[in-house]
């Protein structure tokens, strides 16, 4: 919302500064987004006498001027050719900064003759591209003249951003009001006293929808339409309005003014009376933007018996529209339902000053008001006879009284503020106390349709009476033990994007949609509903549905990466991955990728050269579930989903609980999505790995060390190729559950020395003695069962 | 050598003519030991000179065997002699030993030098995405004020992110939101059927007050979603809302918080805070906070300066809002606020273009993202 300075003084009796009104708005709540104060600018140039101008002695095109500035006579240099003895012009001193060049001025010498500043042309104020000559001013101009006041420049624009609220502020008028309450100044009173109709208007209204429940009508004959007056046509400029002929440029006025839109019409181009009703969908509309739409079931309509003549509230149409020739005019003043305006806007997709204001709510009472004011305003700048007004339903009122109590301003808004300043501020708004005791009785004018009970009157009194004063209160903390503020899932989330990163993958976000036929890939349908998952209104076709996985956003991710350069990337993410619409139908994942080397190539071989594999994503997935405080045991089946490599994947289970996945991307997903490079990748459920079931002791299990020193014993054994390595150290660890205490394989070995289909496993066993060191047959014994129990549970013999 | 010998010796030296043939032989001895071991030049040469003084068949032990044939006087004073030169030679040999040992260790080091202006073996060092930085950023600073964490669903319906709130059903502000909306639940019926994408955090206010009593006193972060993508909106960016509820908290309280909250997250103790009234459906009084800051020479510094910098929205929960939640507004009253996480994530951390915070640029996260090890702490000031 834009407005100068000068109208808003139209409404507003105040001797405070700019500045100080600028502050003032912004601590109403009407912020100021920007000042535009061109007297500032042009404040160094005003109007000089050209005493003497001679031919430069060394330049044929130049003059050497003598310049009187009222102050003192000065030596100018210029080129213009239309510089003359006698005239009056625009001078700039040295030391000005000149708007339309950006050169700072200074003193001189031109060719050996000095110069102390310059005449100007417009296209050196930036006001056009004028350059033949100097501007001239008329004789009768004073000397001295500020520049911006003859070219009616000196009114600062301000431009405020408006809250959807405060549909009263988007009239100049409601902006001055509360200024006024703030005690900045006074608002001035608005004649809008009626005016004599000379004939009966024969424009006959008929309300026919409750979405225009009041309609207001008069008809001028004998008017003289044609361009608007100097200060009409400054003020809409100035707020970047185009003065179109003076019948239109009053509506836009009355539109700005006093937050009234009005809608002209030729009356010699209306057909019989008129009637609003709503639109039927397939009706068609010419606007006054050249525009043609085709209507919908339930939009208002203003209609005669030639047709559709205007959209109720958001714009008028081309067939009644004014011209240089309009000589009858019928004005329109209508109250139009906010919702509705709003609706039939969004669905054109028509913006106009018309609908902002109607959908915020305008002032239903100043209907017939605002009619009399733009008639008097039409009469005194085009001429022209009024009629009586026709006036169909009624403004509609809301009559609200809300019961305010004094004190609720110190309870709600933290400050103390007397009851005598509370009232003054409330009057001064225009709402009507009545003192009832201890509470008040206050009823609300009918241009606040935003307040709606005794906070928004708090919020009235505190901000006209300035936020600034509310003394500032720390919360007290409520107890002294800081409460544990993350929720578990929280605890956990921080935990796994902290051990993942320092295992060296770095956090990423990402969207949490994607491609629906991409989300096939990765388990969309098979736990998800697909039809309930996708996304209605996309803003990409590539981001329409939820995603089911992380894995595609990471794999995606390191393409992208790759495609600049950088191949061996690890990502991960810990986020939402959803299986249904459900308030429950979202698990909590942190899912990770490493792709290409493991480390990148080095001198120092292979082991950080090395490709990923499915075993680095099983140790990130190990690391999670321990950095969640997850079991240290968990069950390794092979049926992970269909986006892994078959052979290379695993899920890691507790009982019937999938805590996790892992393993190789499936190759021909990676085909599919263009990856040209191995990707190993884990998804951890951070939902799914179990609380402690207690809220932990800080004390610790005291710590019984065994004095007795652990025994270590090697094994080699020759199994089935596809045995399970698992399956040995299981039948090791159960040939002595109290003395052995690790069980770990340090080499798998197929080839030569060992029989095709068989592969040797080497294991080492650490015994642990508790309570006597073991002797060689006890040892001896234990190396046995050992043996025993691995040869019984996979067919393994010891290698020889 | 002087040192080397013995008092013993010297006290027979005062009569030179009585030295007797046992005794040359010893010093001449001597002399020929010394120089076998000082010949040798390596480990086994020492072994070889060891043998030949002092194994079974040595010179020494060779003398030795010959005591046995001297009178007791003799043999006393030529055992005693013979000991000393076996001490001296052992000494000079396990001197010359260990020397030569060391040296070889040093040849042995010598050849083991290596490159050193070769890298180490490399190790990946992740980084922290920014946006989860600022976010234990905030839990930290909140958890200190008495604030607890709470969550909510990212898929939220129309009941519990706008008509709770307050939206009146049309009204533009629904509109200024830009919601993505998933089909109808068939479950459920009216607004709990809409299903959308959360707008906003304020979602989380509702679900806390419908199922806490006050004094409640929580913030809640996530994921929110608008449909608008251009230079400073994404379709998915991150919120972070806060909610009071209790017998008397005002508006007093909610500028006290949120100015305490501002200056601890800026760690600028002086920060200027300000206070403009504005517009929420969800509050009333609503209020904006700018934080004082300048922009000279056309960058921002938060701080000092004679500019304001929008940085919150946030107001007293209003009367509806606590109703529709089943609480009383006559006996419970509070403030929330809520901001976006990326604009204050930029603000601090310098930041330039949101659209980057969701491309996994590897080169970006590792430029703007932050050390696992460098976690958010009060105590430590990080």
């Amino acid at each position: 919302m834009k407005f100068t300075l000068n109208w808003l003084k139209q409404h507003l009796e105040t001797a405070a500064p700019l500045d100080q009104i600028l502050i003032s708005l912004t601590a109403l709540g009407l912020e100021v987004d920007g000042v535009e104060d061109r007297a500032k600018i042009f404040a160094p140039f005003f109007v000089a006498h050209v005493v003497s101008a001679e031919k430069h002695p060394d330049a044929d095109r130049l003059k050497c001027l003598v310049v009187d500035t009222g102050a003192e006579k000065l030596k100018v240099v210029c080129g213009a050719p239309n510089a003359r003895a006698g005239m009056k012009g625009i001078f700039a001193p040295a030391g000005s900064h000149i708007p339309g060049t950006g050169i700072d001025l200074k003193k001189g010498v031109i060719r050996g003759q000095e110069s102390n500043g310059m005449m100007v042309s417009e296209r050196e104020m930036g006001l056009s591209d004028a350059h033949e000559g100097i501007i001239e001013i008329a004789d009768d101009v004073p000397v001295g003249t500020p520049f911006a006041q003859i070219y009616r420049l000196d009114d600062p624009v301000i431009e405020i951003g408006l809250t959807p609220d405060r549909g009263d502020c988007a009239g100049i008028r409601g902006i001055a009001r509360d200024l006024a309450a703030t005690g900045i100044g006074t608002l001035k009173p608005l004649d809008d006293t009626a005016v004599k109709g000379t004939f009966k208007n024969p424009v006959g209204v008929n309300l026919n929808t409750e979405h225009c429940p009041h309609f207001v009508g008069r008809m001028i004959k004998g008017v003289k339409n044609g361009p608007s007056p100097q200060w009409l046509q400054d003020r809409l400029k100035a707020i970047g309005q185009k003065p179109i002929s003076v019948l239109v440029d009053i509506t836009n006025y009355m539109t700005f003014d006093l937050c009234r839109p009005l809608h002209v019409l030729d009356a010699d181009k209306m057909k019989g009376n008129l009637n609003v009703r709503t639109a039927k969908k397939g009706e068609s509309f010419e606007a006054l933007n050249d525009k043609t739409y085709t209507l919908d079931d339930g939009m208002v309509v203003v209609c005669d018996d030639s047709g559709i003549l205007g959209l109720g509230g958001v714009m008028g149409g081309t067939s009644t529209g004014v011209s240089e020739t309009t000589t009858n005019v019928y004005i329109e003043a209508a109250y139009f339902d906010p919702l509705r305006t709003a609706r039939t806007g969004r669905a054109l997709q028509i913006s106009s000053d018309a609908r902002y204001r109607f959908e915020r709510g305008i002032d239903p009472q100043f209907t017939a008001p605002g009619m009399e004011l733009a008639t008097k305003l039409i009469i005194e700048l085009c001429g022209g006879e009024p009629s009586d007004v026709v006036i169909a339903g009624k403004a509609p009122e809301r009559n609200l009284t809300i019961e305010h109590a004094p004190a609720y301003v110190r309870q709600l808004g933290g400050i103390e503020i007397d009851e005598a300043a509370q009232e003054k501020i409330l009057t001064a708004l225009g709402f009507t106390v009545r003192k009832t005791g201890k509470t008040w009785s206050v009823s609300t004018p009918s241009w606040r349709s935003d307040i709606e009970g005794r906070p928004d009157l708090v919020e009235e009194i505190i901000r006209v009476n300035g936020y600034d004063k509310i003394p500032a209160v720390s919360v007290p903390k409520l107890s002294a033990v800081t409460r544990s503020a993350e929720t578990p899932i929280l605890s956990k989330s921080r935990q796994a994007r902290t051990v993942l990163a320092s295992r060296g993958l770095d956090e990423s976000v990402t969207w949490s949609f994607m491609d629906k036929g991409l989300a096939e890939k990765f388990g969309a349908g098979d736990k998800q509903n697909v039809a309930a998952l996708t996304i209605a209104n996309p803003i990409s076709s590539e981001l329409n549905f939820m995603r089911p996985s992380i894995l595609p956003n990471l794999i995606e991710a390191a393409g992208r990466n790759a495609d600049k350069g950088y191949p061996d990337t690890a990502l991960c993410e810990v986020g939402p991955v959803f299986e249904s619409p459900k308030i429950t139908g979202y698990h909590v994942c942190a899912a990770g990728i490493r792709s290409g080397l493991y480390l990148g190539r080095h001198w120092s071989g292979k082991e950080s050269s090395r490709v990923v594999d499915a075993f680095d994503a099983k140790a990130d997935a190990l690391a999670v579930l321990a950095a969640c405080g997850g079991p240290t045991q968990v069950q390794i089946t092979r049926d992970a989903p269909s986006w892994y490599h078959p052979g290379r994947s695993g899920v890691m289970r507790l009982g019937a609980n999938v805590l996790a996945r892992f393993g190789e991307i499936h190759p021909a997903i990676l085909q599919d999505m263009k990856i040209a490079f191995p990707v190993v990748g884990f998804e951890v459920f951070l939902d799914a790995i179990p609380l402690p079931k207690k809220k932990a002791e800080t004390a610790r299990p005291l710590l019984t060390l065994s004095p007795f020193q652990p025994i270590s014993r090697d094994f080699a054994f020759i199994v089935d190729a596809g045995l399970e390595v698992d399956n040995i150290l299981r039948a090791a660890r159960g040939a002595d559950k109290n003395l052995i205490d690790t069980v770990s394989v340090f080499d798998v070995y197929q080839g030569k020395g060992v029989e095709a289909g068989k592969k040797s496993v080497a294991i080492a066993v650490t015994l642990q003695p508790k309570d006597k060191t073991l002797t060689d047959p006890e040892i001896e014994d234990i190396s046995k069962k050992i043996i025993d129990s691995v040869a019984a549970k996979t067919g393994g013999t010891l290698r020889a | 050598m002087e040192k080397l010998r013995p008092q013993c010796y010297k006290k027979d030296l005062k009569d030179l003519n009585k030295v007797t043939a046992m005794t040359a032989t010893i010093i001449a001895l001597k002399t020929e030991l010394t120089q076998l071991v000082q010949a040798a030049t390596d480990l086994p040469g020492i072994e070889a000179a060891r043998v030949a003084a002092l194994g079974k068949n040595g010179k020494i032990t060779g003398l030795m065997k010959t005591l046995g044939s001297m009178s007791p006087e003799e043999r006393k004073e030529a055992g005693a002699a013979l000991n000393v030169l076996k001490d001296e030679i052992a000494a000079l040999i396990e001197t010359q030993e260990s020397a030569l040992k060391r040296q070889a260790l040093d040849q042995k080091l010598a050849d083991e030098k290596i490159d050193i202006t070769l890298s180490p073996r490399p190790e990946r060092k992740g980084r922290i995405h920014p946006i989860s930085q600022t976010m234990e950023e905030l839990a930290a600073i909140f958890a200190d004020m008495g604030f607890t964490v709470a969550d909510g669903p990212d898929i939220e319906d129309d009941f519990h992110n706008f008509t709770a709130l307050n939206f009146p059903p049309g009204h533009p502000a629904r509109e200024m939101h830009d919601t993505f909306y998933l089909p109808d639940d068939p479950d459920e019926t009216g607004e709990a059927a809409k299903k959308l994408l959360r707008t906003h955090t304020s979602t989380v206010q509702i679900r806390t007050m419908m199922k806490e009593k006050p004094p409640i006193r929580i913030i809640t972060m996530g994921r929110v979603y608008r449909s608008d993508w251009d230079m400073t909106h994404t379709p998915m960016f991150h919120q972070i809302e806060g909610l009071v509820i209790d017998k008397d908290i005002h508006m007093g309280h909610l500028k006290g918080c949120l100015t305490d909250f501002c200056r601890a997250f800026f760690k600028i103790d002086d920060l200027p805070a300000r206070f403009r009234p504005s517009f929420f459906p969800f509050t009333e009084p609503s209020a904006e906070m700018d934080i004082g800051c300048s922009r000279e020479g056309g960058g921002l510094k938060i701080g000092g300066g004679d500019s304001w910098l929008e940085i919150l929205g946030c107001g007293m929960v209003h009367p509806n809002v606590i109703r529709n939640c089943g609480l009383d507004p006559d006996e419970y009253q509070g403030f929330a606020f809520g901001m976006g996480l990326e604009r204050m994530t930029m603000l601090k951390y310098g930041i330039p273009d949101l659209r980057t915070f969701f491309e996994s640029d590897v080169r970006w996260l590792q430029h703007y993202g932050f050390d696992p090890l460098e976690r958010p702490n009060m105590a430590t000031g990080s």
